[in-house]
């Protein structure tokens, strides 16, 4: 209930008469809408940790990449797949 | 500790393991609050490699297994009687009410819609301007931002059709009711780490002090945890009881204060029941009164009151850390994750159905 996944910011659209930055934000092959009224500072290429559709911390991207990777493991992602596409690759993982 | 390739280091557990064993002098009780801490700990074996003076007892931190029974039973009642369409996390959907769960009243007909994230709840009440939409706002304070922030939009977007059924569930006050509770016996505690993410650690430090307690944030990975109890070993062997950060590269000592903002824009703070467990002063949020067309518990006056949870279930003893899953005579008898008598079966964080599926305490 509590756990985060990490994605990268693909676009910022504004919204609410440009008051609201809502994001495209990548997580394995799935490309969601997530909230970046919490991360003032985060930008387009900013990896987001994002729960429930917000994003609540940024992550560099190493962290992104192994986080990503263990919680794909442990089976918390649901229906998100193949990280390979949208984060860096990795020598021996 | 910089990258997380290292964490599932077998090695590095075993040093971690190692180390643990040669702080311990004596028995020390510990406390994971997180249910997700709770799941990496038995699926990962942790449980049964630390040595035996330590004992993880496991706590009341899945939101799911603490939503009141008559909150269950208010949101089933929305769905089922009202012109309205009911969205939830899926966490929700099997744990069981006093009569049937919310997946069983959708079976039969209810509009019900399973989210990934509380704004989705808010397009759909603009799509369907006819018809009320509430969103069954669970969680504790990492998931509370989220709420909050579906309220905000819908009132920019001056929606008059949507609400939030809430249930937010606050963790430092639930610590200190477990550490007051006579039976229950915590020497010392992880703490949440993506809770703290939003919240900061200042919320700790009291806890800390008055009771005489190590409270360390943690995070959730195997080595995050070996990591954790190896901090509270050593400051409960050295007599020192203070507040420590093991999450540090995800945790900031003030937390996300525009998160905090927005928490407190929509809610205040109130007295909640936890299911299993009872009242807790000042351990929830409630809808605040310049939001109050936004709150389902005032838009529908529905009176339904707390029911009695299954006799055979002893979730609250299991929750407060004063029986573990396996002590239950139910246990993998006539409870089982398909058919729970309580929330810790059904949610995947809850501490019974993590000793089911992967404790080997049962033939499953």
């Amino acid at each position: 209930m509590c756990l985060a996944i990490p994605g990268k910011i693909k676009s910022i659209d504004l919204q609410y008469n440009n008051s609201v930055r809502m994001a495209k934000v990548v997580f394995g092959g799935i490309t969601k809408e997530v909230s970046l009224e919490m991360l003032p500072d985060a930008d387009i290429g900013d990896y987001v940790l994002v729960h429930v559709g917000v994003a609540i911390s940024k992550v560099d991207e190493e962290e992104a990449y192994k986080t990503f990777k263990y919680l794909e493991e442990i089976g918390e992602l649901g229906e998100l797949e193949d990280v390979e596409d949208y984060l860096p690759k990795k020598e021996g993982l | 500790m910089k990258h997380m390739n290292e964490y599932r280091d077998p090695e590095l557990a075993k040093l971690y393991l190692e180390k643990i064993a040669k702080t311990v002098t004596q028995p020390w009780s510990i406390m994971e609050v997180c249910g997700g801490q709770t799941h990496s700990l038995v699926k990962n074996g942790i449980i049964d490699m630390l040595p035996k003076d330590i004992t993880m007892i496991h706590g009341p931190g899945c939101p799911v297994c603490v939503t009141s029974l008559s909150l269950i039973d208010k949101a089933i009642h929305l769905a089922v009687n009202e012109n309205v369409i009911l969205c939830s996390f899926g966490d929700m959907l099997r744990v069981p009410g006093s009569k049937i769960s919310l997946l069983e009243a959708k079976a039969k007909g209810a509009a019900i819609r399973i989210l990934y994230s509380p704004l989705e709840a808010v397009k759909i009440a603009g799509d369907n301007p006819d018809r009320e939409v509430v969103f069954f706002a669970v969680g504790f304070e990492t998931t509370a931002p989220a709420n909050a922030l579906s309220v905000i939009h819908a009132h920019r977007k001056g929606l008059s059709n949507y609400s939030i059924l809430a249930s937010h569930v606050l963790v430092p006050p639930a610590m200190e009711a477990v550490i007051n509770d006579k039976e229950s016996k915590i020497d010392g505690f992880l703490a949440a780490g993506h809770v703290c993410t939003i919240m900061g650690n200042a919320e700790y430090y009291p806890l800390s002090s008055q009771y005489k307690v190590p409270i360390v944030v943690t995070g959730f990975e195997p080595i995050d945890i070996l990591q954790g109890i190896l901090m509270v070993v050593r400051q409960l062997e050295q007599k020192k009881y203070v507040v420590e950060n093991q999450y540090a590269r995800i945790v900031r000592e003030e937390g996300n204060t525009a998160a905090q903002k927005v928490i407190f824009e929509v809610f205040e703070i109130k007295d909640q029941t936890w299911r299993g467990i009872g009242t807790i002063p000042k351990s929830g949020y409630a809808v605040k009164e310049k939001y109050a067309s936004y709150d389902a518990n005032k838009k529908f006056s529905i009176t339904i009151d707390e029911a009695p949870e299954h006799p055979e279930c002893i979730s609250g003893e299991i929750m407060k850390g004063i029986k573990k899953p396996f002590e239950c005579p139910q246990f993998g008898k006539k409870c089982k994750p398909s058919f729970p008598l309580g929330a810790p079966m059904v949610s995947s964080e809850g501490a019974c159905a993590a000793y089911f599926h992967f404790s080997g305490s049962v033939e499953v």
